[in-house]
């Protein structure tokens, strides 16, 4: 089923490909490349092969128009009325691509008395927004949502269309984009315009974090990514902007919206792991779910949130919702307090991304030290209610 | 009740170790397993069905030994099984995976729930579920922790999704997508009878032929519109670590507060 066409003829049997194919989809026959069924075409081996004997099938090219396409999108995602602060991370980043495009940025602010947000979105570097003010818009909900956006999309065409990858932005993202069959690529770590063809360049990991992929959409419109959470510096809002609010109505009236939202749960404790800034999380090490006392102690004084491994989370010493990895949720906070995490792959996977790491933890081979800043060898339940005593100390606590 | 799970197949990376060297993934001898995410959604199948009858179909898109996910479906209960195998699939992305796997759901039929894991641990996307909703029109409930209550007869259903920020109740028609977390249940072992029923299950296998409404254009890398330019190594973090380097408990604490506070980390 592999779509990778081998010249054999001109295969000169080195082996760079084998090297270089992320799924081990290669191997040498009689020494030739051949490829197997684990191929997925992602076009990794090309480049390398200096025979220039690897290719993949063309692809169509646009049937429509593209240059009719103009302007970067963000939404701006609301929670019981406040902007979530990931959406002024892709203000800011969709500020960066505009520019760098010369054009302009708009922001889509769905809600009701949401008003104030899309004043904020302005701050923040929007030359436009879109507010549909709508008491059907107040709590999020796919199909109303999703329907609005589309409409907006299919009349005003923009080039490039950001969400956040929360929950949220990923539902409404995988709806929106199918509706306009156009590509989107989630979870990005990276982006930005390619100089030779002004395309949106969307990288993110794959493969649990242990690969990344440069993604394209040359041929469908608009250009669709979510991004992480922090991925992209917070930029300062500044009030003295100005902007356009064009107002929407909204599209769909309540008796049309199948999903009615009952209740929300707010999590007890710091739980919020995407939006922290700092994480102690404990693992294997804490041994029962009493041994969260101390964690929970060293992120109060931090004012972080606590995160946990799967271990700790398997053995049922902490719900899932505080799971870090790649079962869990996936963060990147300043600082990452290891606490008694041995550091299992899937667990990098989750939070290899945050900007400082430190380990504690007793055994000095544990991987959690080869991806750590900071390490101490020791027994957590010693050294954390030391550090937090130390650091009360220091932040006068 | 007829509940259909998308299923996928994919490399166990519970097994793929780092070569300390270079820093790369050591691909030999990965094993393949079914999506973990989407054994919880065949689970919560099982459930629906031994609660309210019915039956439960497993779909997967893939290459040919794709059937082998299928098949470990069944011995956990599973009553049929369809691959979706064909060069004309091949290289598809998000879309074009949740365009064929609409097409096959639209030709096996009615169906009260399609339930879908939340995401791929390869790809990490979580955007086929959504799409196959889209593409079906009909409601989408995402990371969903518990089903609360679902009526067949009333044709409704009400879920606990779990957000940032905590989890939402939220209620909704059938037929509906869902895509559960991992909380939502523990997933049960194949059955001794179930493991022999899937040796001996023929399974299905569907081409683009068998698609007859899905268009040509639509499938595998023409359908897809997203290409991958570049597959690289992640960087590696920089460094070795620091370690503190006092013995006692007390005096590494304070020394590494020292360091966080004189680094400006906190």
């Amino acid at each position: 089923m592999s779509l990778l066409i081998i010249d054999t003829e001109a295969c000169i049997g080195c082996g760079a490909c084998i090297e270089e194919c992320p799924f081990g989809a290669l191997t040498m026959v009689d020494d030739k490349a051949v490829v197997d069924e684990k191929c997925t075409a992602c076009g990794a081996c090309l480049e390398v092969c200096p025979a220039e004997c690897l290719s993949l099938p063309e692809q169509k090219e646009a049937e429509e128009d593209l240059s009719q396409y103009q302007g970067v999108w963000v939404w701006v995602e609301q929670f019981k009325g406040e902007a979530c602060s990931i959406s002024w991370e892709m203000m800011g980043q969709g500020r960066k691509i505009a520019d760098a495009l010369g054009t302009t940025l708009t922001a889509c602010v769905l809600g009701h008395q949401a008003e104030h947000i899309a004043q904020e979105a302005i701050q923040y570097g929007a030359d436009r927004v879109f507010l549909v003010d709508d008491p059907t818009m107040q709590v999020y909900r796919t199909a109303p949502y999703a329907a609005q956006l589309t409409d907006l999309v299919r009349q005003h065409k923009p080039e490039i269309f950001l969400l956040g990858a929360s929950a949220r932005g990923r539902d409404l993202a995988g709806a929106v984009a199918t509706e306009i069959r156009t590509g989107l690529t989630a979870d990005c770590t990276g982006l930005d315009i390619d100089p030779e063809t002004n395309l949106l360049r969307q990288t993110r990991p794959a493969f649990g974090g242990n690969i990344m992929a440069t993604i394209i959409c040359p041929n469908y419109r608009p250009q669709m990514s979510t991004v992480r959470h922090r991925v992209f510096e917070m930029p300062e809002p500044d009030p003295t902007r100005e902007g356009q609010v064009v107002k929407v109505p909204a599209g769909m009236g309540e008796d049309q919206i199948a999903a009615k939202v009952a209740d929300f749960i707010m999590e007890e404790g710091q739980v919020n792991l995407a939006d922290a800034k700092i994480i102690v999380s404990g693992g294997r090490g804490v041994r029962g779910p009493e041994g969260f006392a101390p964690i929970q102690e060293l992120a109060e004084v931090l004012g972080g949130a606590v995160g946990a491994s799967r271990a700790a989370v398997d053995a049922g010493w902490i719900p899932y919702a505080h799971q870090v990895g790649q079962t869990g949720r996936t963060v990147r906070p300043d600082l990452y307090i290891a606490c008694g995490i041995s550091g299992a792959i899937q667990h990098l996977a989750g939070m290899g991304t945050a900007k400082v790491i430190v380990a504690i933890n007793k055994d000095p081979e544990a991987p959690i030290f080869k991806v750590a800043n900071y390490g101490v060898v020791g027994d957590l339940f010693q050294v954390v209610p030391a550090l937090t005593e130390e650091l009360r100390k220091r932040l006068r606590k | 009740m007829h509940a259909i799970v998308c299923i996928k197949q994919v490399p166990d990376t519970t097994d793929v170790k780092v070569n300390p060297e270079t820093g790369t993934l050591i691909r030999e001898g990965v094993p393949s397993i079914v999506n973990p995410f989407d054994t919880y959604a065949i689970e919560e199948a099982l459930r629906l069905k031994e609660k309210f009858g019915g039956k439960v179909t497993v779909i997967s898109m893939g290459p040919p030994q794709a059937q082998e996910a299928l098949k470990e479906a069944v011995a956990m209960g599973a009553d049929e099984a369809i691959l979706l195998s064909d060069r004309a699939f091949a290289g598809s992305d998000t879309w074009a995976t949740a365009y064929t796997l609409a097409q096959a759901i639209r030709k096996i039929g009615d169906f009260d729930v399609i339930l879908c894991g939340k995401q791929a641990i390869d790809g990490d996307t979580g955007q086929v579920g959504p799409g196959v909703a889209c593409q079906l029109y009909v409601e989408q409930l995402t990371y969903i922790f518990k089903i609360e209550e679902i009526d067949f007869e009333a044709r409704r259903i009400k879920v606990e999704r779990l957000l940032e920020e905590g989890r939402e109740i939220v209620e909704t028609t059938l037929p509906a997508v869902l895509t559960v977390v991992k909380d939502i249940n523990q997933p049960r072992y194949p059955s001794f009878m179930g493991i022999r029923r899937a040796a001996r299950m023929e399974i299905p296998v569907w081409t683009a032929e068998d698609l007859p409404d899905a268009k040509p254009d639509s499938l595998g890398l023409d359908g897809s519109p997203t290409r991958v330019v570049r597959v690289f190594n992640p960087p590696p973090r920089g460094g070795e670590v620091v370690l503190m380097e006092s013995e006692s408990p007390q005096e590494a604490a304070a020394e590494l507060a020292d360091l966080l506070l004189k680094e400006k980390i906190i």
